[in-house]
């Protein structure tokens, strides 16, 4: 260390101010306060846990758990017939989605100007805004009588996952475009630019270049899709049918996971029965697959953000 | 932003596992005539961002009324030591301050002062001119506002502050439009203002004028220069005309790359009246600085 | 070829290269690009189809009795001059259908849920942004946490607002359970983008503060947070405009056909719910209660797409660019 070269002076003469902390009892009040509210989400998961588990943890108390994971559907309470039916519906909406959602992603990111963007994008987004029970209402009383069977000429049942399934994919299309497009515009502009320069053109560069650099934050962008499909309630009550089913044709009615549990709560099944019970069980079952899916979904974005 | 306080310590051993690898040397520095009546010393101040040695062993009195410029090359610490002067590196995540920063003989790192009774009495202006997005009149009574300052009539309080910063004239018929309708300059002097409102014992100015045209520039040293009368003024600039013209005293910064890391430390390198530092410095780093020779 | 010709001809290679433009006409590439403009309209296109025929088949329907009559009431004088033009009188009864108690109680559980989930999320929010330190484990778990509220289902959150309900003994079915379940639906929404709209304002106007001698509170009440409200208010009606479609997280605490309307104090009376009511509706095996149905549910996207607009607007009015 270096010697100190000037003396220690005598510090300055006159009133010495005070600097001590003056107690703020209201600000401190304020702190605690703001920290409950931050600290409440943490408790709403651990509410949703609880509500949750419990009631599940009652209805395996009465029913054996081998009831529950088969694909019987003679057994009022299997499930795997409503993992097929939401899983049917989920790929379907998928099918609409991934594509269409990834066009406009490509668009708003590779092509479009600035300003076009600022109109363009919410209006992709207000696809999201629109009520799940309307498009239940859209996906039973245009899609499936009248594009499906009437225009199409298809002989399926009047509610069915291929109907569903359409709906509910025009309804993830904002969740798969957004978080897309926001993996694309990540794409270092010096990829793009070397791309150009070495003579393709902007539909080579976006698709061999900017793709494939973007990959792992689309594939957030679909989980997370995923997750919303799974776990959308009404448009699946209303167009996806009440049967269980285990048949692999879209056009038959199948039975859902939230389908069940609206329905359910819709009935008239007393809240301490079995039947009340069996729709916790299947929802412990989606929030265990959503929050699954979810995680994967973090970890990808957290993984492809370290790229750059 | 993060009010994770830096910590500090009044002692002078080095922090565990860190070598400073600042050699004797080059960490000398000069220390020339000290101000009789001082109203801020530094002992033994080292900085650190995280594991980065920001600032080496600063050791400097500012004197009563005097304004005092830190000038240097551009990374040298002289922000980062203005910071210190009223705890605002506290903001700064990651920073830590090592050493004694005495204001009227108490150390502002001690551990029962408040930081923001510190900032209080030390006030700051910032490179940006910053004013809020509120009228004039609101940017001026804001501060004394939310310290609680006893005042009989604001609006006596708020034309003191413009006439203080010299702004008074400019501004008296619109005091209660938007201060972003001000030209840069003012939006300066109105932040000067707004810190002299707050009636506080030192200014400190972290390059005030890199923002403004020439005219702008010299209004605010003539100012600086009237307000040298009530308030003592700390001002960092990169400017040695502008240091040599309103300075009482300058310090004099460099920074010293570490042969390892390459990160570059800054150093106090000289300290003294500014008509002796510039007219005939005691270090040759000070000498080759000022002839242009380097910077 | 002169070599004057021949540098142009080799610039202008370049700049053209540069876009990538020139080879843009092919037909793979036009073709390619017309995807891409179908995908991006292919939405507002279905949207389009879904409002025009819900409309036309609603299209009876858009009178005052849509508003001011509760589902499925009768009015004989009515039920007579639609016997006359020769209508299925098991249609009658039904004649006058209309959402009063929906929309009512979408109005009164809009109210409680903002007065619930805004002072909240904000509150959570200013704790994260301005006070707590970002690398710290407490705002990393709340960070993961909100993102996985983000993405439970809406139904799970209405089984969450029913054991809460449960568990202090209250009614099902009344508004402030409902109001309790959209508030923690829309939570993460008013959090994540109060974060942003705090984000937005510089550090210099905190610093500015700071340095006279404020306290962070201070600071946030005073500067930050003003400048943050167009912000603030874009992101929760957004969020709110959400909550007042959703049906699926009130059918799980109990929410049910009402024919009255709510008492006050309107919290703890049993109501409706707007989109719930159309669902019920949706589910008629009558034609005229079905066109309510359709009518509602124009009535609903207006509603939406009005709160949409006005966040837009206040978006693009107020919020500065620093
Ligand atoms: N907030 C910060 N975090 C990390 N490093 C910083 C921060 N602020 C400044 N530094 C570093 O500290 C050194 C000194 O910076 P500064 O005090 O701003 O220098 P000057 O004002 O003399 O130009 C520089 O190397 C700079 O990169
Ligand atoms: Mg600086």
């Amino acid at each position: 260390m270096t010697a100190l070269t000037q003396p220690s002076p005598p510090s300055g003469a006159g009133s010495a101010p005070v600097l001590t902390a003056r107690p703020r009892r209201g600000e401190a009040v304020i702190k605690a306060a703001l920290v409950t509210a931050a600290g409440a989400s943490v408790l709403v998961t651990a509410g949703i846990l609880f509500a949750v588990l419990e009631p599940a943890i009652e209805f395996f108390r009465r029913v054996p758990a081998g009831e529950f994971f088969t694909a019987d559907t003679d057994s009022s309470y299997a499930v795997f017939p409503l993992i097929m039916g939401t899983g049917m519906t989920t790929v379907i909406a998928l099918m609409v989605a991934v594509p269409i959602g990834l066009g406009a992603a490509m668009y708003l990111s590779e092509y479009a100007s600035k300003r076009a963007r600022k109109w363009l994008k919410p209006t992709v987004e207000l696809l999201a805004g629109v009520p799940s029970v309307v498009y239940g209402f859209f996906a039973v009383f245009f899609v499936i009588p009248v594009v499906l069977q009437d225009w199409l000429g298809l002989e399926i049942s009047a509610y069915n996952p291929l109907g569903g399934g359409l709906v509910l994919g025009v309804m993830i299309i904002p969740t798969v475009a957004s978080l897309s497009e926001d993996a694309l515009s990540a794409v270092p502009l010096a990829l793009r630019q070397g791309s150009l320069a070495m003579g393709a053109n902007r539909m080579q560069t976006t698709l061999r270049v900017v793709f494939p650099a973007a990959l792992s934050g689309i594939a957030a962008a679909v989980v997370l899709g995923v997750s919303r499909a799974v776990g959308e309630t009404m448009i699946v009550l209303m167009a996806c049918g009440s049967i269980k089913n285990t048949s692999l044709d879209p056009g038959e009615g199948h039975e859902t996971m939230t389908g069940t549990i609206a329905r359910t709560a819709l009935g008239e099944s007393p809240v301490e029965s079995t039947e009340y019970k069996y729709l916790f069980a299947v929802a412990l079952l989606l929030f265990v697959i959503t929050f699954v899916m979810n995680m994967i979904s973090i970890a990808i974005v957290r993984r492809f953000r370290q790229a750059y | 932003m993060s009010t994770e306080p830096a910590t500090a310590t009044t002692s002078s051993e080095e922090p565990m596992g860190l070598k400073l690898s600042i050699d004797e040397e080059a960490a000398h520095s000069t220390i020339g005539e000290v101000p009789a009546e001082s109203v801020m010393e530094t002992f033994h101040l080292n900085v650190f961002y995280n594991d980065f040695h920001a600032v080496h062993d600063v050791n400097l009195t500012f004197g009563r009324n005097e304004i005092t410029a830190l000038i240097g090359p551009s990374g040298c610490g002289k922000s980062t030591v203005l910071r210190c002067l009223n705890r605002m590196n506290d903001l700064v995540p990651g920073a830590r301050v090592e050493g004694e920063i005495n204001y009227h003989g108490q150390n502002i790192y001690g551990s029962k002062v408040d930081p923001i009774a510190v900032r209080q009495h030390i006030g700051m202006v910032f490179q940006k001119p910053n004013p809020f997005p509120k009228s004039i009149y609101d940017n001026i009574a804001y501060g004394p506002r939310v310290i609680g300052m006893k005042v009989d009539n604001m609006d006596d309080l708020v034309e003191e502050a413009l006439r203080g910063a010299a702004l008074w004239d400019e501004v008296k018929d619109k005091l209660k439009q938007s201060a972003y309708g001000l030209s840069g300059g003012q939006q300066q002097r109105l932040c000067i203002a707004r810190t002299i409102a707050t009636k506080p014992d030192v200014i400190l100015m972290d390059e005030p004028c890199s923002a403004l045209d020439p005219i702008a520039t010299a209004k605010i040293e003539d100012l600086m220069l009237e307000m040298r009368k009530d308030f003592t003024i700390i001002i960092v600039t990169h400017n040695m005309q502008q240091a040599a013209r309103v300075s009482d005293r300058t310090a004099f910064f460099t920074a010293k790359p570490d042969e390892t890391t390459g990160n570059r430390t800054g150093l106090l390198v000289e300290f003294d009246r500014t008509k002796q530092l510039f007219s005939n410095p005691a270090d040759e780093r000070t000498e080759a600085y000022i002839s242009g020779r380097f910077g | 070829m002169s070599t004057a010709a021949a540098a142009t001809a080799s610039a202008v290679t370049t700049s053209t290269l540069a876009t990538g433009k020139s080879q843009d006409r092919n037909l793979t590439s036009l073709v390619f690009l017309g995807a891409l403009w179908f995908s991006l309209f292919f939405g507002v296109v279905v949207l389009f189809a879904l409002i025009v025929d819900t409309a036309i088949s609603g299209a009876d329907r858009f009178d005052k009795e849509l508003f001011t009559q509760y589902t499925q009431s009768f009015d004989p004088e009515r039920a007579e001059a639609l016997a006359a033009t020769g209508r299925d009188p098991k249609d009658l009864s039904a004649a006058y259908t209309g959402f009063k108690s929906g929309i009512v109680g979408s109005v009164i559980l809009m109210i409680t849920t903002a007065l619930m989930a805004i002072p909240l999320g904000v509150a959570a929010a200013v704790y994260l942004e301005e006070f707590s330190s970002k690398t710290s484990r407490f705002s990393r778990i709340v960070e993961v946490n909100l993102q996985n509220l983000a993405a439970v289902p809406a139904v799970i959150y209405g089984m969450l607002a029913a054991s809460l309900m449960a568990a202090v003994g209250a009614e099902r079915g009344i508004a402030i359970g409902g109001a309790v379940a959209l508030s923690l639906l829309i939570l993460p929404v008013v959090i994540i983008t109060t974060r942003e709209a705090l984000r937005s304002v510089p550090d210099e106007i905190r610093q500015g503060s700071l340095a006279l001698g404020a306290t962070v509170w201070q600071t946030t009440w005073r500067q930050t947070l003003p400048s943050a409200v167009p912000g603030i208010a874009t992101g929760t009606i957004l969020g709110l405009s959400r909550a007042i479609g959703e049906a699926a997280p009130l059918v799980m605490i109990g929410f049910g056909a009402i024919n009255f309307a709510p008492e006050l104090p309107y919290i703890t009376s049993k109501i409706e719910a707007f989109p719930l009511e159309i669902y019920d509706a949706a589910q008629s095996s009558r034609e005229i209660v079905r066109q309510a149905a359709s009518a509602g549910i124009i009535v609903l996207l207006a509603m939406i797409l009005g709160m949409n607009a006005l966040a837009i607007i206040i978006r693009n009015k107020f919020q500065r660019s620093w």
